[in-house]
């Protein structure tokens, strides 16, 4: 008969094999729901694996843990769609807190028998983890919008921030020099708790994408640190997966925005705004009706749709796919085009589409539709503008410049549904709306996607 | 102990490295459930705190430990549901359509 520990131990060394093939299945739609299956198999080994640990004593609370984590945890799996990014967000600050609460259980346990080596990791655990929660709870309220949304900027704020952040880390290497003043370590803790909040203060709703993956990352980390702490490679190894995914999110974000990396490290987010304040004159623009849009797109051989977060608020999914079906069935090649910053979170335009049942191979990333652009008849853009926006290629003196964009320009007509000329979140003007070929439909996006969509069924009608 | 930390020095090295190879092919497309599926991995720290709270040392580190489960027991299970709620969303125009 195998000891308990020894049968503990493979169960965690399968478990390990199970995450990393897990992810390595997500890398493609046709393996990733065998990946999920791998997660789970793997995770209820390891949770089953631990239950047989001999030092547990008590179950009871084992027990009530687990299902009280259930009951919450069933209805955040089960949540709409349009509200996946501050799921998202709250699914960090639960990571970030368990971690959190087990690295402070672990200093009282243990203090002041701490080797400075230990202290540093488990300071690196609770400092983590505390700004994490807190970071994650301020993001998570403001795409729910709980919070107020928009940016909220003071003189000096990466001043204050920095020097809280300094502040954490004396304390943890005082604590790592001299672990027994216990006393200090409530203030490792509170310190990063107020960090965290300052962080996301003020980061507005384009930049979510980045904020998200970076706590994402700094999620991954704590909980890394906590492995370290325990001495549990799983862990260990779970922690520097989550770590280095929204550390790999994080930068593609960061470059979808044309953000050097420290920039986003020291939260630099919001910046943008005070350098827009430009004068913006009245131009003329040509705007089109239903009947006119539909003429157009039914006309055109190939439509390329670029959606943004607009789409997402005006939840206009489904009638883009009503939209997608109609010009497809006349014979329209329609694909879409994905920013990498589009929406609130990385990846979140796909899973809007994908919800309303457009095939996956018809959305593309950047990369690959920008080229098709200059063949294309038809961009529709709805819901989107700073991603947009030529002036980031041309216009040197653009507060965006050097962002990469999607060359909606080049296609021989663009439309753009938008509820008025009102700027987008950088207060930039879009030259985009002013070109000869750029025809502005104005109006709430769900519902002129289904006025086109009347149209092109009404026409198709008559002549049968 | 300082061996049982330098040891963990390598397995996080090597982990980082493995994670960075197999994510940076994970398709743009997938860039939301990516998240929500590490979000789930990562909760593997409930072990820990099983562990915290099961040992009852003192009623701090017990009470902490069963809000810890709490906490990361949601993650588990809101983070696999979405996540295979959101691929099974995930379907190819493939050899159905003409």
């Amino acid at each position: 008969m195998m000891p308990t520990e020894t049968f503990i131990e493979i169960t965690y060394f399968i478990a390990t094999v199970l995450f990393i093939l897990s992810l390595k299945w997500l890398s493609s739609p046709t393996t990733a729901r065998h990946g999920v299956i791998a997660g789970e198999v793997g995770m209820a080994l390891a949770i089953g694996g631990t239950l047989l640990y001999r030092g547990i004593v008590d179950y009871k609370l084992v027990a009530i843990g687990l299902v009280l984590g259930c009951i919450i945890g069933v209805p955040l799996g089960k949540v709409a769609m349009t509200a996946v990014p501050q799921r998202t967000a709250l699914s960090h600050a639960f990571g970030a807190l368990c971690v959190t609460l087990v690295g402070t259980s672990e200093f009282y346990l243990r203090a002041p028998n701490i080797s400075p080596f230990m202290m540093a990791v488990l300071s690196m655990e609770v400092i983590l983890g505390s700004l994490t929660f807190t970071g994650s709870l301020m993001a998570a309220g403001k795409l729910q919008e709980v919070l107020p949304q928009r940016p909220i900027t003071y003189k000096g704020q990466n001043f204050v921030n920095l020097a809280m952040l300094a502040l954490a880390i004396a304390i943890a290497v005082i604590l790592c020099l001299h672990p027994d003043q216990v006393k200090l370590f409530p203030a490792m803790i509170i310190i990063p708790l107020i960090f965290g909040v300052m962080l996301v203060i003020p980061i507005g709703g384009a930049d979510m994408p980045t904020v998200i993956s970076l706590l994402n990352s700094y999620a991954g980390l704590s909980a890394a640190a906590m492995g370290f702490v325990l001495n549990s490679k799983l862990l260990i190894i779970a922690g520097a997966l989550d770590g280095s995914s929204g550390f790999i999110l994080s930068v593609i974000m960061s470059k979808a925005m044309n953000r050097s990396f420290t920039n986003v490290l020291f939260g630099g987010f919001g910046q943008i705004q005070a350098a827009a304040a430009g004068v913006q004159e009245q131009r003329p623009v040509k705007s089109a009706t239903a009947e006119e849009a539909a003429g157009i797109l039914a006309a055109a051989n190939k439509v390329v749709i670029v959606p943004g977060y607009g789409m997402a608020v005006a939840q206009a999914q489904h009638k883009v796919r009503e939209l997608y079906d109609a010009l497809t069935k006349r014979g329209v090649n329609v694909t879409f085009g994905i920013h990498p910053v589009a929406g609130r979170m990385p990846g979140h335009m796909n899973v809007l589409l994908a919800e309303a049942d457009i095939p996956y191979d018809k959305l593309l990333d950047m990369d690959n539709i920008n080229g098709d652009m200059a063949q294309t008849d038809v961009a529709l853009v709805i819901g989107a503008n700073d991603v947009t926006n030529p002036a980031a290629r041309t216009d040197a003196s653009s507060p965006i410049f050097g962002m990469p964009i999607l060359d909606v320009d080049k296609a021989r007509t663009v439309m753009v549904i938008k509820r008025s000329m009102a700027a987008g979140f950088a207060g930039i003007d879009n030259p985009l709306y002013y070109l000869d070929q750029t025809l502005m439909l104005f109006g709430d996006a769900k519902n002129f996607v289904g006025n086109i969509v009347r149209e092109l069924s009404g026409a198709s009608d008559a002549h049968h | 102990m300082k061996l049982d930390l330098l040891t963990s020095l390598y397995v996080f090295m090597l982990a980082a490295f493995i994670g960075f190879e197999v994510i940076r092919r994970v398709s743009p497309l997938l860039h939301t459930p990516l998240m929500s599926l590490t979000n789930a991995l990562d909760a593997i720290a409930v072990v820990g705190a099983i562990i915290l709270a099961g040992e009852h040392k003192t009623n701090l580190a017990a009470i902490l430990g069963t809000i810890a489960i709490v906490a990361a027991t949601s993650n588990i299970v809101g983070g696999f549901l979405i996540t295979d709620r959101m691929l099974r969303m995930f379907k190819s125009s493939g050899p159905k359509k003409p």
